[in-house]
């Protein structure tokens, strides 16, 4: 099993702070890789919000194709991140050559483009750099989004955390996924490492996915770029979300409608139930199974957990006006806001999404059985 | 027979035959039970002339000849005559004295069952034991990673949709618009598979059809049954049981007058249409009801003389192209029904079976596709037919499903998958095999008859003709004599345990995998056989 904890603050925090609480639920997860999201950046990229950022991990010789590629493509290197290495390595991480965080200008002829469109753009640069990457190898690539910083490694968080050297000003901020990984499944692997990530969301999964292949079959089958890969059978909640929001056009309170829908005996004296009867048959292939917690966050800032159907996995999300976390056990709240009211410690259900908007105020829970506002 | 007697060709002796019966003189009441039974009439009450020579001791009195009479039980030798096996004689023996029992090697009687240059007919299934869908496993065990589901007390949904479902992006825009929606169905995944009336006995026909309804209104498991080619009961199509079945259309049209005309006063919707264009049992010929069947009753419902075979076309006679025909055929019959009864063809199982879906696909109002694998039974087809025509269900349904992955219309076009179905008794397996390769649905009905009114017809050859009328137990007979046998009460109980404890079965299997909050249609990361090539084939998992 992993273990999940995500922070939403007002001010800008250390990715250190979410990668000690994964450490105080070590009992959870073997330590076998970490991922990280950051988003709603501080520091140096607090001035540069509209400059995508590339995340990932890359060989000498893969620094230099990248460099060609993107000047190739009009891009020319803003802000370069360095992370160097320090200490001894910690155990079964693998000598990487270079990781990469790098703020870049986007090419003047894109500067007339919507933003639906740069995302586009930026979502095919992205897969163009990993397709290039697999073949040779050399490039593995997380993330190219503004605003956006993604870091996984192999190795237990708390001693990769601190080799690669997180806990500098220069990385925070105001958003944070974290996942300590249990390495069981796959081969380990680093796109299969969560959160995953699409067109400005992400999300991360503590669970197994049992409907996973006949929804995979289904996305790989809808032509929108970037649906693909698959090395983990949670990277489907993270596409199924992008599927909800982007390509259908509806609110995030209806993405629990999609993979967990109302059974009809729920659904009957639902003011809704016509409209939820039709979405659940029209979106019956993406309904998930198995136990599954998912945490993520949306474009507009927000931080999200829900639960699958049976509630088979732990959650809890807890804190205080200005900071909140979303965290698999207690013990990893208890040590990142150890002066909240617990009482007001939430634990979604089967039926509930936990919602902390970009004002983080408070903990919003959305029922499925409550009322869906839908755009007209 | 005596020695010197010419012998024609087609003289068979009983060896040559595929069952021998048993007879044991010393437990013969002589009752005749047994020649009264006997659907093939190949028993008679025989005069058995006895000499026995009664040899003294010593040399005093010569030997003697005793001559006696006795009366016991013969077996015919005339082909059309043979023995089916059935075993009938032996279930009304009160004493246990008689039984048929399987020939030691081949038969001779497969070469003289064409006389009058008439080829064998029969029903019944493919005559070949071996099941494909009998050899997958499902492999997926949820074992720490993930817990195993409780069968017994989880909540399971193991319903499927029938029906044209619109793509998500569709179904939204349907909802803004307020535009009209294609019909869809949500039903039990096992649907009772096209028997008509005629094919089946009115007892049998009633024992289904009251089974389904307690299924459907006192278990509340939407289970459908298909009519057939064989039109419906004029009372059964003006009450509200309509619902669960599904009228079939082929292409002798038969019933189809008194459908239409019943359309104003039907007081439910029927659950869906099914256009049959071909079926697996004898793919590429027609329905073939013989003339044994054709009684009064029949004749009235069909809208024919009694007393004449009724075969049907091969081909619907107005089809000249899928693109025109078919789509106009669907669109008719949507029609007829306002457009609020899903219309889906069912074929037989063929190497052509993806062109048909694709161009289902590009069809908004096709419904599904039903695809009847080899294996599908039959009341009545050429033997020819039977065993050697026809595409295998599990690689046709894959091929079907993996066609609608690819272009991004998975259950979009819900598949029907039959043919086979529990042929050896592993209804749930084969059923979730099927599912798990693809089908949103499978169709069943030589198992219904096995299980709910003990069809003892089998792959080995045994009984199968249903075609003639004669069935011992009543199922696919016409004449009350014998169907009389068959209590329609006792096949409603039989169809309920049937599908309670299929229900059960399919809980087994799924919440070990884990699945539990949908039909794990195209889970095919579930399931393994150790066949490397059928591993491929199928793409699912080789295991040793």
């Amino acid at each position: 099993m992993c273990r999940l904890f995500a922070l939403t603050s007002s001010d800008p925090v250390s990715p250190m702070d979410a990668i000690r609480a994964l450490d105080v639920m070590r009992e959870g997860h073997d330590g076998s890789g970490v991922g990280l999201y950051l988003s709603d950046l501080g520091g140096p990229f607090e001035s540069m919000k509209s400059s995508p950022i590339l995340s990932g991990i890359f060989t000498e010789a893969g620094v230099q194709r990248l460099d060609a590629f993107m000047s190739g493509k009009g891009f020319t290197l803003k802000y370069d991140l360095a992370i160097t290495p320090k200490g001894a390595m910690p155990t079964w991480t693998p000598k990487r050559e270079r990781y990469i965080v790098r703020a870049y200008d986007i090419p003047g002829a894109w500067s007339g483009l919507s933003d639906e469109e740069k995302g586009l753009g930026y979502l095919k640069i992205r897969l163009e750099l990993k397709h290039m990457g697999l073949a040779e190898e050399d490039i593995t690539v997380f993330s190219f989004w503004p605003d956006t910083v993604m870091i996984k490694e192999i190795g237990d968080p708390l001693q990769v955390g601190e080799y690669l050297g997180l806990d500098r000003p220069e990385i925070k901020s105001r958003l944070i996924l974290a996942q300590g990984r249990q390495n069981t499944n796959y081969a380990i692997n680093l796109y299969a490492c969560h959160p995953f990530f699409i067109e400005g969301l992400s999300t991360m999964t503590n669970g197994e996915n049992t409907a996973f292949v006949p929804i995979r079959d289904y996305l790989m089958g809808q032509g929108v770029p970037g649906y693909e890969g698959y090395n983990s059978d949670s990277e489907v909640f993270t596409h199924i979300l992008h599927f909800t929001i982007k390509k259908l056009g509806l609110p995030f309170e209806a993405y629990k409608h999609i993979i967990t829908p109302l059974k009809d005996h729920e659904m009957k004296d639902h003011p809704d139930r016509e409209y939820l009867s039709k979405l659940k048959q029209i979106c019956r292939r993406l309904i998930i199974d198995g136990p599954n917690c998912v945490i993520g966050c949306l474009p507009d800032k927000s931080m999200f957990m829900v639960q699958d159907s049976k509630k088979l996995r732990p959650g809890v999300v807890g804190g205080r006006p200005g900071l909140y976390a979303f965290s698999s056990e207690i013990c990893g709240l208890d040590l990142a806001i150890p002066d909240r009211d617990k009482a007001q410690d939430f634990q979604p259900m089967h039926l509930d999404s936990a919602i902390v908007g970009p004002d983080r105020q408070e903990i919003k829970v959305c029922r499925q059985t409550q009322p869906l506002a839908l755009p007209n | 027979m005596s020695a010197n007697t010419a012998i024609s060709p087609s003289q068979l002796s009983i060896k040559d035959l595929p069952w021998q019966i048993e007879w044991n003189k010393d437990r013969c009441t002589l009752c005749g039970q047994c020649c009264a039974v006997c659907p093939m009439q190949s028993l008679e009450l025989g005069t058995f002339r006895k000499r026995t020579i009664k040899v003294p001791s010593g040399f005093k009195n010569k030997p003697e000849n005793e001559h006696s009479i006795y009366y016991g039980i013969r077996q015919r030798t005339a082909p059309h005559q043979a023995c089916v096996g059935c075993g009938t004689c032996s279930m009304v023996c009160p004493n246990d004295a008689i039984l048929p029992m399987h020939s030691d090697e081949k038969d001779k009687l497969r070469y003289h069952v064409n006389l009058g240059g008439q080829p064998r007919t029969r029903g019944g299934r493919r005559n070949d034991n071996n099941s494909l869908l009998d050899q997958i496993k499902f492999i997926r065990i949820s074992m720490l990673t993930d817990p195993a589901l409780d069968s017994g007390r989880h909540e399971f949904d193991l319903r499927t949709l029938i029906g044209r479902i619109q793509s998500p992006m569709e179904g939204l825009a349907t909802i803004k618009e307020h535009g009209w929606a294609p019909p869809v169905r949500e039903i039990y995944p096992l649907m009772i598979g096209s028997m008509s009336f005629g094919a089946l006995s009115p007892n049998m026909w009633e024992g289904l059809q009251m089974g389904v309804a307690y299924l459907n209104e006192e278990l509340g498991m939407p289970v459908r049954m298909c009519t057939g080619e064989g039109g419906c009961p004029p009372r059964l199509l003006r009450s509200r049981f309509l619902k669960y079945v599904i009228l079939q259309i082929a292409s002798g049209y038969f019933g189809w007058d008194e459908i239409i005309h019943a359309i104003p006063q039907m007081k439910e919707d029927p659950c869906a249409i099914e256009i049959k264009y071909g079926q697996g049992a004898k793919p590429g010929d027609g329905g073939l009801l013989m003339w044994h069947k054709v009684n009064k009753l029949i004749a009235a419902i069909r809208g024919v003389p009694p007393g004449v075979s009724l075969p049907s076309p091969p081909t619907h006679q107005t089809q000249y192209s899928i693109e025109e025909s078919v789509a106009k055929m669907i669109q008719s019959m949507s029609m007829a029904w306002g457009f609020r009864v899903p219309v889906y063809p069912k074929i037989s199982a063929t190497t052509t079976t993806n062109a048909v879906l694709n161009n289902l696909c590009r069809n908004p109002y096709a419904a599904g596709l039903a695809v009847d694998g080899e294996d599908g039974g039959t009341g009545a087809a050429y033997n020819v037919s039977m065993n050697h025509m026809g595409s295998p269900i599990a690689s046709n349904i894959r091929d079907a499903y993996l066609t609608l992955c690819k272009i991004g219309m998975q259950n979009e076009v819900p598949l029907i998958a039959g043919g086979g179905i529990g042929k050896n008794g592993n209804l749930a397996a084969n059923a979730a095999s099927l599912i798990m390769l693809g089908a949103s649905a499978v169709q069943i009905g030589k198992y219904a008859m096995q299980a709910a009114a003990g069809c003892v017809g089998s792959e080995s050859d045994r009984c199968n003709v249903c075609n003639i009328g004669v069935c011992p137990k009543g199922i696919t007979s016409q004449d009350p004599r014998i169907y009389r046998r068959l209590d329609p009460e006792k096949v409603a109980e039989r169809l309920v345990e049937l599908y309670v404890s299929f229900d059960m079965e399919m809980k087994k299997i799924f919440a070990p995998l884990g699945r539990s909050t949908s039909l794990p249609i195209g889970m095919s990361d579930a399931l393994g056989i150790a066949d490397k090539n059928a591993a491929d084939r199928l793409a699912i998992k080789y295991v040793v």
